[in-house]
Parts: structure tokens; sequence; C-alpha cells
């Protein structure tokens, strides 16, 4: 009987055949910990009697979540991970280096057939570099910085058959927020997500991160993608590391499979304040808006602040709307000006803040006040999330995002395309 | 472990923004003063009603959303004993095991706001007091017994150096 990728990467890194409901115990490529996370592993750490880290070259913590501090709380424990890692001597990014999640693939250190366990639920993005990444706890973080393992039950697969054309004005955050909408959030919850088919080869490799990374939300381990040249070009910036690419066996055995044809999706939202209360954006176009962030390691990359600043071109953000920008890492940051994004954006009358998080986990950069309306292109909608539980989040794609900057309201992008 | 209390029950896909919201999480690793704002978006006053030793009782998805070990910590600090539910979302499941919080699938369809229950892990059983009736528990994996049985991941680590299942 044939295997899944996942299946094939837990099996190359536990030195056995690897079956979906075995426990494995797990050699692990890459260890890493944002700031929201880290500051209790290091107490885990110690607690275990932890000295060293296995692999000074293999684990990493980032400041990304409320970078740079906001009070004096946060900056007590990013003191702490500072301490911690310049002890135990390995790297730290901290302020302004960008989002952990854009910022380990641009390390070069994780790529196809890699396994990857990082202290953030959306560690699951890596899955479009074809490696298995997935979020863990603190404590589980401190095991692996520890003893370079990880136990893992070895998930049952869930595949997603993707056929067609995306339509102009409808791009990849669009589609897994349609998928979500149509599983659930606890559709795959344990499983891994395959996402295959001529959609998702027809995808840039920046676009496919946005649906890896969306995998958690349908209750994913993993959101993983085959690789092919556009995968291997993207790498090829930051490394020079040959890597091997993982392929499902033909007659590998999975647990569901769906399909769908995308030719003919629209632009979709998700509405207050799950994730999976999805609908087509002409379901509720017309809603005002009060802020529009555009960013976050869904769809902060280049490509995405491209996709906006586009729409944005020698247009005003309307006078009732903050737009925040948050670049996903200072290399995007510095794309982004060379091409003039970062000029056409603060023109129009965006902010841009550092890159990192930003607002999308409420400490900071721009919590909404009561009443108030936000349309993002974050991951997460739930009450409370920006940091007021008495405001309400929208998800869509960039493009549907600066559409809506531009008329104040929830607008189809292809009305500016 | 046997446990006695009284039901808190919630809806299906508590996340854990709800269970412990980032606004507090990022700040302070004192889990007594997160255990204060434990569930407040969804019952602003829940950690005044709750007692010690009572369950939280959720629907399916419990737990799903961010990797935040602050959620089944600021729920075991709120001296709540268990966690029952239909199902829970992975990372959540994984570190209240590894905390050495106890987390019960089971059908929470038979237990109400407010019913007295006796919940024993070892006899893998729910006695409903209240209603009368008895719910079975679905196993833990061995691995988590194991960790349980150590008495958390930590000590799991420093009994054995790394991980040790056989």
């Amino acid at each position: 009987m044939g295997q899944t990728i996942i299946e094939k990467i837990l099996s190359s890194h536990c030195g056995q055949t690897a079956r979906a409901n075995e426990i494995v115990v797990a050699r692990v490529d890459y260890v890493m910990g944002q700031d929201g996370t880290a500051p209790l592993a290091i107490n885990a750490f110690k607690e275990m009697d932890g000295k060293e880290v296995f692999d000074r070259e293999k684990v990493a913590f980032v400041i990304d979540h409320s970078a740079p501090s906001p009070n004096e709380g946060v900056s007590a424990l990013h003191k702490l991970m500072r301490e911690f890692t310049k002890e135990k001597m390995f790297r730290l990014y901290d302020i302004g280096d960008g989002v952990c999640h854009q910022l380990i693939p641009e390390s070069g250190e994780v790529g196809p057939g890699s396994l990857v366990i990082g202290a953030d639920s959306h560690t699951c993005t890596y899955g479009a570099l074809n490696a298995f990444s997935t979020g863990v706890g603190s404590t589980d973080l401190a095991g692996g910085l520890i003893s370079g393992q990880m136990w893992f039950k070895v998930p049952e697969t869930f595949k997603f058959v993707c056929h067609g054309t995306l339509p102009p004005g409808v791009f990849s955050k669009d589609l897994i927020l349609y998928l979500i909408g149509d599983v659930t959030a606890d559709g795959a919850t344990y499983m891994a997500a395959e996402y295959v088919g001529e959609a998702i080869t027809a995808l840039s490799q920046e676009a496919r991160f946005t649906i890896a990374n969306m995998a958690i939300e349908m209750g994913a381990k993993a959101g993983l993608m085959e690789a092919d040249e556009k995968t291997f070009n993207w790498l090829r910036r930051f490394t020079k590391r040959e890597f091997n690419p993982v392929v499902a066996d033909r007659d590998a055995l999975y647990a569901k499979v769906r399909e769908y044809d995308v030719s003919k999706l629209e632009p979709q939202v998700a509405k207050p304040h799950k994730v999976d209360n999805v609908a087509p954006v002409s379901d509720v176009a017309g809603k005002p808006i009060q802020q529009a962030l555009l960013g976050t390691c869904t769809n902060g990359r280049l490509e995405d602040l491209r996709i906006a600043a586009g729409i944005i071109a020698n247009r005003k953000i309307h006078r009732e709307v903050r737009m925040i920008v948050a670049p996903a890492s200072r290399q995007v940051f510095l794309d982004a000006m060379a091409e003039g994004i970062i000029q056409t954006l603060v023109e129009s009358g965006a902010a841009i803040v550092t890159p990192g998080c930003g607002p999308c986990v409420g400490t900071h950069n721009g919590v909404p006040s009561d009443g108030e309306t936000v349309i993002s292109t974050a991951n997460r909608n739930f009450k409370g999330r920006m940091g007021n539980s008495n405001a309400e989040i929208f998800l869509a794609s960039p493009a549907t995002v600066a559409a809506s900057a531009l008329t104040g309201k929830i607008t189809d992008p292809r009305e500016f395309m | 472990m046997q446990f006695n209390g009284k039901a808190h029950k919630f809806g299906n896909d508590v996340n854990t923004d709800y269970i412990i919201s980032g606004k507090y999480k990022f700040k302070t690793l004192d889990m007594k003063e997160l255990a204060k704002h434990v569930m407040e978006d969804l019952d602003p006053d829940f950690y005044e009603k709750v007692s010690s030793g009572d369950f939280i009782v959720g629907g399916s998805n419990f737990g799903c959303g961010s990797s935040r070990e602050q959620a089944p910590l600021a729920i075991k600090y709120a001296d709540v004993s268990a966690v029952l539910a239909k199902s829970f979302a992975r990372i959540f499941y994984r570190n209240a095991i590894n905390t050495g919080l106890p987390v019960v699938e089971c059908d929470t369809d038979q237990i109400d706001q407010g019913d007295e229950i006796t919940v024993n892990l070892a006899t893998g059983v729910i006695n409903n007091k209240t209603k009368g009736t008895v719910i079975p528990i679905k196993p833990l994996p061995s691995v988590m017994i194991k960790i349980l049985n150590d008495g958390g991941l930590a000590a799991h680590f420093r009994k054995y150096g790394g991980f040790n299942f056989d």
C-alpha cells in the first residue's frame, strides 16, 4: 500500500514506515518559537533540566506578535527571550525582522521533505513548500529544543482536489476561505490536508502559502502541497541547499477526498465571528467599515502588497477608513519599497507599521473601537481577536480589503479591475 | 483520579482567544492573573461563578485556534478540574496533557448547565448525578496516559531526559 506525503515525511524522520494512526517519535529539522509562546517554553526548558538546545543552527525565536513592545509586561518577556537566546547562542529575530512564518521560509532552512515544529498554530504555512510543519505549545517546544525530537500521531489525510482556473479578481485567499466554509472549522481535525489539482499548481508560490497557512482553520495538523519549479525558484533566492520533493503514491490511502471546480468562484469573506462563516462578498457588499488591515502571515507578502497597490494606485483611501499595512518581513518591506508599492500605499493614505503580526492579535498597532467593523487579510476573526470584543472582523483577500478601503464599505474588488 | 463539581456549559468551537484573550496573555507569565480573565469574552462573570473543582463542558472542536499554552493553564489556575467536550482541537489537547489539565472526550449532550457530575478517569466513566445517568469516556492514546502519569511532559523529560514511550 502506498503512502501519503505526510506518511512519507514522517517515515523519513522516524526510521520506520509510518502509517496513519500510529504513534511515532520523529527527528525534527527546525524548531521555532515566538513572543507569545517562547517565554513559557523557557520556563518549561528549565523545568525539564534542559542544558543546551539540540542544534544551534536549527532553532530560532522570533519577536513578532507585539513588536516593538507596547508595554512593560511585554518588554519583560522580550528581554527574557533576548537573554535566553544569547545564553544558549541561537538565533533571535528581533523587532522589525517580520512574522515568523515569513522568516522561517526566507531562512532557507526549510523546504521539501523538512519536518518543522513551531510554537504557533500557523506553522502549517510551510506545507506550501512541501514540508510537514505543525504548531505545538510551549512545553512541546521546550521538548523539541532539548531533544530535537517530537512525538506525533501519524495523521490521516484529507485530499482537496481543485480543478479549473480561478477567475480574474479571485485569489488563493478566496479559495481557502471557500474550502473552510465548505468543510467547517473542524472538518479536517487531527488530519493532514493535501491540496492538489491544476487550480493549486497554477498559483504562485506566494499565493500557495496563503492556503497552507489557513489549514489550521479547518482543524488540520498540516496543509501540504507538492513541490514544483515555482517552489524551487522561490527557495533558490534564499538557499543553495538541495531538497528532494515528496509526492504521494498513486495508491496512497486517503481518509477523505473532496473535488471542487473553482472556475465560477466569487471573491469570498469570512463573516464575524467564525472563520468558517463564509459567504460571497456580494452577500455583505455595502457594509460600512472603519479599518482595513493588509498584512499578517496569511497575506503580508510582496504579491499581496502588489495586488492591493494595483487597486489603490492614484486613488485615495476613504476618509473614514484607517488602512494599516504590515509587511510580512523586512525583505518584503524592502522589495515593496524598491517596487514603489510602499510609495503608492502611503500616498493613498495608508499607515505602514513595523513588519510583524501588526494588529492581528489585538495587542497593539490598531485596536478597533466598540461597534466598529474591520476588514482584514488575516486568518482569524474571533470575537475580541483584535483586542476589542465589541468590534466585528471580516476576513478577505488583499484585493477585497484594498477595494473596501477605497469605498469605505465592503466592496467586490472586480469593480476596480 | 476522581473529580466532583458542577458543569459550566459552552457551545461548539470555543477558541483559545475566548479561553484567554491575546490582549492579556502576551503581557505576563502570572497564570493566577490570567485565570481571572478565563472565558471572559463568552461569559464576563465566569471567574466569579466557577467553584474549585468545577468542569468546563464544551461541544465539538474545543480549544481551536492558536497554540497558546496559556489557554489550558488559565483554565487549570481557575481551579477547573477538567474540560469535557465531544472533540478537541489537537494543539489544545496536547497542551492540556503536557501541562496536566485532564481533557475528556465524551458525549456532552448528556450534560446540562449546572449539572452535578463526577468524572472518574481510572474507570473511564462520568456520573451525571443530577440526571442519574452514566456517560462513557473515550480513552486517551497510550502515549498521553504515560505523559499524564509521569506528571506532564516536563516531569517526563526530567525522568527520562527525552521522549521515552517504550
